[in-house]
């Protein structure tokens, strides 16, 4: 569903978008539409969030007790269900972390400089 | 899975909400309502999507698939009655079947016997394997050591006996069980009224209290509520009623006799009447239960026995020859009500199991020849888009539904002829009315049906899955049908059903074979025209007071009775002996009764330290008691006038017994006597043939007969021969027996063809059930192969037509329909060999006369099998002789 102007941003790979939204929450509770907007500016839009593809990745996380939501008033008086994190959210942010610095590390160590370069 | 924790509502207002808020930050950068709400939208995504995906993440698709599953099954079903009704009549009799066979396996040998603590309950059996003795019995002192050893909680001796109940109008024979005090609080029982004995009760003699069973308080005493401290009187003793245990309480007995108890009496096995010394070496305690201590299992309470025991050896040796290697095994208590019946009922079980798995196929192979006329619905639901997975899954919904529906039906059968069947039990299958239809009986039959349509609805949902999409679709459009894989899996289901159905044929075959055998045995006795029936004699606590004390005292009794036998109409000969006497009596069989049956016993001339008490059969009779039965004196002499208390005692031996113990000598004039020291030599005056009076299977038993004059008896049988009335000779023998003495009871009157053919009723049984079971899969595999061939004749019309036309001779298409029946029941037929090979091998302990391997039981059930698959060909392969070349030819 990418439009014209954001043809060039990078579609999310598989399982970062948990990730990113526990990030995300780690300031804070946010409604889904306000956690797809701090994904995209964060990332210097350079990461696409299909706002459609949010809600299943936060139904999972909430099932697994990572997140707890409730219904709240956004700024702008409009009602939104607010995620926030818990405490196994937090613990489970750390761990994902680590694992995906271990593996972007690893990636990069693999490519090597040269691509860069080309 | 059931979890609902949000509803599509929300998740939906929600969604609502990200758009709002979405349009409004456009907004807010400029852009007009319309292009906001379009760049939201679009920048969501696919709602729907979201929306299906929130769905399926809740899993309610799953159940969604189910239901949607189970409507068209049902509109399925619903739309072919015919199908449907037959299949869920296969399934219903099926399951219906393996419901009520697993029900009477379920209350006997998996439900634990009905007092607390079940597993701590256990049979105490003496062995003397060193004379192979099983079961001797103990002796007072043993007992006291057992109770002693810290094993056991209690330790009860129990002793079936019967008495004379007197009072009421008519003597009545109770069946009677002594026991310790302790036997009660052993078993944890209570009474429905009164009190139970006092369990620490150490006292001489009889306690003279007794309880009395629910259903002797109901007949004898109308149920009187004031029962209690009433007198009872027994063998001219006087007892007082302390408790009436409750309905329903069954002795834990063998036979079932032992297991109906009518009075309990308790004792401490030693003091008047009894011995007040009894000796470690006299076993005359016949059977005991005991209770384990909390905590031990059988086998550490077993390893603690042997210990005991093998100290007890070395204490008394002369008690305990080492030859006779006395060992005391426990035995799980129920074993000793059930462990009889473990393999016949295994038997059925299994023969059920068979019958249900034929049914099985049988569906199956109705299903397949639906789903090759389905084929079509089936290419264009997957051309359309369904997935392989959701096409298995409804087809195999809709078989499990069937085997549901045929559970239904067969539970609903089996709850409406229940009394009929368990009227079909023989009286003998013990913890009768413990069978019902309860919880795990429901969950077996549920079970069943789940399992059966899984496996016969995974032949044809594994089709659909193979399905290949293009050929199904023309061959549809040409009007044909099925494809050659699919008859290929038919073939194979109709070879499953016929080496099915030889396993159980064959197991049939062998059981009657068995049965016929048994019944066709050479007696050496002749039971026509004879008649038994019983009485007893009083045995007095006091031996004061006992008119029939001793032998002597008896033989007036027993004159005057054969007299006044003579003189009945029709009576040609009569003759008395002990109830042992009676050939091939089961109701008394395994019931080791006071100074009848087995007893052991010392040779002449061999040393007692040697092992040799050797044990036989044995009973008392008069002399007429060989002619009447027909057992003829082969040397020697019978008993005469001569042989009375005051002569030396003597005996009559079989051939067996001769031959056992005394091989190729001349048996006469040699001697025995009672393992005891003290008692006196019997000396053998008579051979008599071999007869099969203890066993139908056994041709030879060691057996003794001694003469009633000499020993006396208590518990008679009085033989009658001649043209008798058998409904009159009930009545006219108690008068007779009454007139001589008012007092005594007269039951069990029979003919002896009755006690012959009952002692054969629990073989009758499974072998009746199993054949019947054996005719139901014969039918089901004939009308698998008339299915299976039909279909391959109506798919070959073509062809067939084709031949004919070319000039191919109608007994030419007629053979080649016929061999190709042929061809799929030998092949089954073949495999099923092997598998019958093996059963047969696991049942040879149900057999008599026949081996396992039974070549003409084999090669005559193979033959059956395939004369029916020949007649089940031949109707289709008449149709293919018939086949009219011209209309076969225009079906194009």
């Amino acid at each position: 569903m990418s439009t014209q102007e954001n043809r060039e941003r990078l579609g999310l790979l598989q399982g970062t978008l948990d990730l990113l939204i526990l990030r995300t929450l780690i300031f804070g509770s946010q409604h889904g539409q306000g956690i797809a907007r701090a994904i995209q500016e964060t990332s210097d839009k350079e990461l696409l969030v299909e706002h459609g593809a949010l809600y299943p990745a936060l139904q999972r996380l909430e099932e697994r007790g990572w997140i707890s939501a409730k219904w709240g008033v956004s700024s702008n008086n409009r009602k939104a269900r607010f995620y926030s994190l818990t405490p196994a959210g937090r613990k489970q942010l750390v761990k994902e972390t680590n694992k995906w610095k271990r593996l972007a590390g690893a990636i990069a160590r693999i490519l090597g400089p040269d691509v860069a370069e080309r | 899975m059931f979890r609902r924790k949000r509803k599509l509502d929300d998740f939906t207002s929600e969604i609502e909400a990200h758009i709002q808020l979405e349009i409004e930050r456009l907004r807010e950068q400029g852009l007009s309502e319309e292009e906001a709400r379009a760049t939201a939208r679009r920048s969501f995504g696919n709602l729907m999507q979201a929306e299906e995906r929130f769905y399926e993440s809740r899993r309610w698709l799953w159940w969604d698939h189910r239901w949607q599953d189970i409507r068209y099954a049902l509109r399925m079903l619903r739309k072919s009655p015919g199908f449907t009704a037959i299949a869920v009549l296969t399934l219903a009799l099926g399951i219906g079947a393996t419901t009520a066979i697993f029900s009477v396996v379920d209350a006997t040998l998996l439900h634990p016997l009905p007092y607390p603590q079940p597993e701590q309950l256990v049979s105490v059996e003496d062995d003397l394997p060193g004379v192979g003795a099983h079961d001797v019995g103990m002796s007072e002192p043993e007992w006291q050591d057992l109770q002693r050893s810290g094993i056991f909680e209690y330790v009860s001796p129990t002793w079936f006996d019967e008495n004379n109940l007197t009072g009421s109008s008519q003597p009545e024979r109770v069946r009677l069980l002594i026991v310790a005090p302790n036997y009660f609080a052993l078993l944890g029982v209570k009474p429905q009224l009164g009190r139970a004995f006092n369990p620490g009760d150490h006292s001489p003699g009889l306690t003279l209290e007794v309880l009395i069973s629910d259903g002797l308080w109901k007949q004898s005493f109308g149920g009187d509520p004031h029962i209690l401290d009433r007198s009872l009187r027994l063998d001219t003793d006087l007892y007082r009623i302390v408790g009436v245990m409750p309905q329903g309480f069954d002795a834990p007995g063998r036979t079932t006799e032992e297991r109906n108890i009518e009075v309990w009496i308790a004792t401490s096995f030693y003091g008047p009447p009894m011995s007040d010394h009894p000796l470690r070496s006299g076993r005359n305690l016949p059977t005991a239960v005991a209770r384990l201590k909390p905590g031990l299992t059988i086998a550490q309470a077993q390893s603690r026995l042997d210990a005991l025991v093998a100290a007890l050896q070395k204490e008394f040796p002369e008690d305990y020859p080492k030859p006779s290697a006395w060992t005391v095994r426990l035995l799980p208590l129920k074993e000793r009500v059930v462990g009889n019946i473990r393999q016949s009922l295994i038997l059925l079980l299994g023969a059920v199991g068979l019958v249900l798995l034929i049914g099985c196929v049988n569906v199956a192979n109705l299903l397949l020849a639906r789903a090759s006329a389905r084929a079509r619905e089936m290419a264009v639901r997957q051309a359309l888009g369904a997935a392989r997975q959701r096409l298995m899954s409804q087809l195999l919904t809709e078989s499990v539904l069937l085997s549901l529906l045929g559970g239904i039906a067969g539970l609903a059968i089996l709850f409406c002829i229940k009394g009929f069947l368990l009227r079909l039990l023989p009286d003998s299958l013990p913890r009768l009315n413990e069978i019902s239809i309860n919880s795990p009986v429901l969950l077996f039959a549920f079970g069943a049906s789940v399992i059966t349509g899984a496996i016969f609805g995974l032949v044809p949902a594994l089709h659909a899955g193979r399905f290949d999409l293009t050929p199904a679709l023309k061959e549809a459009v040409r009007g044909s049908t099925g494809s050659g894989k699919q008859a290929r899996t038919r073939r194979l289901l109709v070879i499953t059903e016929f080496a099915l159905s030889l396993v159980l044929m064959i197991a049939a075959g062998l059981l009657l074979r068995s049965f016929w055998d048994l019944l066709h045995v050479p007696l050496g006795f002749n039971p026509q025209k004879v008649m038994t029936v019983r009485t007893r004699l009083p045995y007095p606590n006091d031996p004061s007071t006992d008119i029939y004390r001793t032998a002597a005292q008896e033989a007036p009794f027993f004159r005057e009775l054969l007299r006044r036998g003579r003189t009945l109409p029709g009576v040609e000969e009569a003759a008395l002996g002990d109830t042992a006497s009676i050939p091939l009596d089961e109701s008394l069989r395994d019931l080791k009764l006071i100074s009848e049956g087995q007893f052991l016993f010392t040779l002449e001339g061999r040393d007692v330290q040697s092992g040799e008490p050797a044990v036989a059969e044995r009973s008392s009779v008069t002399p007429q008691y060989f002619h009447l039965l027909k057992i003829p004196l082969l040397r020697g002499r019978l008993f005469d006038e001569s042989d009375n208390d005051k002569a030396p005692q003597v005996a009559v031996v079989n051939e067996a017994f001769a031959r056992t113990y005394w091989p190729n000598q001349n048996p006469i004039g040699k001697r025995f006597r009672k393992a005891r020291a003290d008692s006196p030599w019997t000396t053998v005056v008579g051979l008599i043939a071999n007869a099969r009076t203890e066993s139908l299977a056994e041709a030879g038993v060691p057996k003794i007969y001694l003469d009633l004059y000499q020993t006396g008896g208590k518990r008679l049988a009085i033989f009658l021969r001649g043209n008798l009335d058998a409904a009159a000779i009930p009545g006219e023998v108690r008068e007779q027996v009454q007139s001589v003495d008012p007092t005594l009871p007269v039951s069990g009157a029979q003919t002896l063809n009755e006690t012959v053919s009952a002692s054969l009723s629990e073989r009758r049984f499974s072998m009746e059930i199993v054949a019947l079971f054996a005719l139901t899969a014969l039918l089901l595999a004939g009308l698998g192969i008339y299915g299976v061939i039909s279909y391959i004749v109506s798919e070959r019309t073509h062809e067939i037509g084709i031949r004919i036309a070319l000039g191919a001779g109608r007994r030419g298409i007629l053979q080649m329909v016929l061999r190709q029946g042929l061809g799929l029941a030998i092949a089954g037929a073949a495999v099923g060999l092997v598998g019958a090979a093996v059963v047969s091998r696991l049942m040879a302990g149900l057999l008599y006369g026949v081996r396992p391997a039974d070549p003409l039981t084999f090669a005559g059930v193979a033959l059956l099998l395939i004369g029916v698959a020949l007649l089940a060909c031949y109707i289709p392969a008449r149709r293919a002789m018939r086949v009219d070349p011209l209309v076969a030819l225009r079906y194009e």
